[in-house]
């Protein structure tokens, strides 16, 4: 039963567990000198601090801005991508899928967690997760209504499946009323999101 | 293998539960794990798809009852162990029998590299050595084999009819890949209706996309 007092001791026992064992394990490491302390820090604060999905809402706005480097992105995601400066680790080979008023894109990996760190950052746990990686395949359109994003019958879905080392970007819909605004105004509408395919941008009213 | 991680098209595991303003990592242990797996990954004794193999190759009730972190630690200690860069003593020890040699210690990541090394990213691209079998608007089907190694073919495609819908170019192929072999191939996405894969209940003008390899498809005359 969820939430019983034996539940939360068995999870508390649980996560200790695993905390002493990654504990030994990384004391093993930098004891054998395979792994170096301060490049472990930098792991970590470069994918919670530099890299994440503001990167990627930069690219959305630029192309909605620039029809030039819109048509280079669809075109060639990789070197357009790269062109802003973000390049490198599950990121390497860029496909960016369109959305318009008539397909709607939505990335899942079915298979694992592949997603485009250099543009969105590490994935968050529901596309991680069973659900969203059994179910967007199969019923996308009850999966995008569990993220409060209705479509149409007359809407066709296309659902990429990172299966290979291609990495999938979705560039949303531009929303009407936003004529006025500059890139960057535009980037901070653009959510993590969107750019997974499971919303749509929207101005805050 | 047709593992607990080849999900797609299962049913069961309820509605998506999406967290607000989530953060990067939920504790501490998962920064460690993240890093640590990123950092014994530069000893370049394995690649990223022995790296999935490691983490999918579990009972299914072991692989659906770990977190995604706890799978990583899971995989890293079993490529740890295969790549030889850790003895089964060690591990269970937690202490070092002995030095590292001169060849690995240069390959350690130092902080100084990380961001270069992240930046620049790895080569999944080949050079060619034979043609493409497929080009855009063939018509194929996935191959219906389900080999107890890694393979990058869902399960939930195999056998299925499709349209290759554009070509991605010379590619490492992954299953070879996850036994050591490096060997490239052409990598197509695969246009699949929604209809062929699921039956007549879902949208008519609903599309799956899939990478695959030459080696899954055959060509549908």
């Amino acid at each position: 039963m969820a939430g019983a007092p034996h539940d939360h001791d068995h999870d508390h026992i649980h996560l200790s567990e695993t905390e002493l064992r990654v504990r030994a394990l990384e004391t093993l490491l930098l004891d054998k000198g395979l792994v170096d302390g301060a490049a472990l820090d930098a792991l970590i604060q470069r994918y919670e601090t530099k890299v994440g999905p503001r990167n990627g809402a930069a690219v959305v706005a630029r192309a909605w801005t620039e029809p030039d480097y819109k048509a280079w992105l669809l075109e060639d995601g990789s070197a357009a991508i790269a062109d802003m400066g973000f390049t490198g680790r599950q990121g390497e080979n860029m496909v960016v899928v369109e959305n318009t008023a008539a397909v709607h894109n939505l990335v899942v990996c079915t298979l694992c967690s592949c997603y485009p760190w250099p543009v969105l950052g590490l994935p968050p746990v529901w596309y991680k997760s069973a659900p969203y990686r059994s179910r967007a395949v199969i019923d996308p359109r009850g999966v995008l209504r569990e993220f409060g994003t209705e479509l149409g019958e007359e809407v066709a879905i296309r659902v990429w499946d990172s299966t290979a080392e291609l990495r999938y970007l979705v560039l949303p819909e531009r929303p009407a009323g936003t004529e006025d605004m500059s890139a960057a105004e535009l980037a901070g509408l653009v959510t993590r999101n969107a750019m997974i395919g499971v919303e749509k941008v929207r101005v805050p009213a | 293998m047709n593992g607990a991680h080849d999900m797609g098209g299962m049913h069961g595991f309820g509605p998506v539960d999406a967290e607000a303003d989530e953060p990067v990592f939920h504790a501490e242990w998962e920064k460690r794990v993240f890093a640590l797996t990123l950092a014994a990954g530069a000893m370049g004794r394995w690649n990223i798809d022995k790296s999935r193999f490691a983490r999918e190759n579990r009972p299914p009730e072991q692989y659906l009852g770990s977190s995604y972190y706890e799978l990583w630690l899971q995989g890293l200690e079993t490529l740890l162990l295969e790549g030889g860069l850790v003895t089964a003593e060690e591990l269970a020890s937690g202490k070092a029998a002995g030095p590292l040699d001169n060849e690995l210690a240069r390959r350690v990541l130092r902080a100084e590299a990380v961001d270069p090394a992240m930046s620049r990213g790895d080569a999944y691209r080949m050079p060619e050595t034979a043609p493409a079998r497929f080009k855009a608007g063939d018509a194929v089907r996935v191959a219906n084999r389900h080999p107890l190694s890694h393979t990058r073919a869902p399960r939930y495609v195999r056998g299925r009819e499709g349209v290759i819908d554009r070509m991605h170019g010379v590619f490492v192929f992954a299953d070879e890949n996850a036994q050591g072999n490096k060997i490239g191939e052409h990598c197509y996405s695969v246009c699949f209706e929604a209809r062929e894969l699921w039956g007549p209940e879902a949208a008519a003008e609903d599309r799956v996309f899939v990478d695959l390899w030459d080696s899954h498809l055959e060509p549908r005359l």
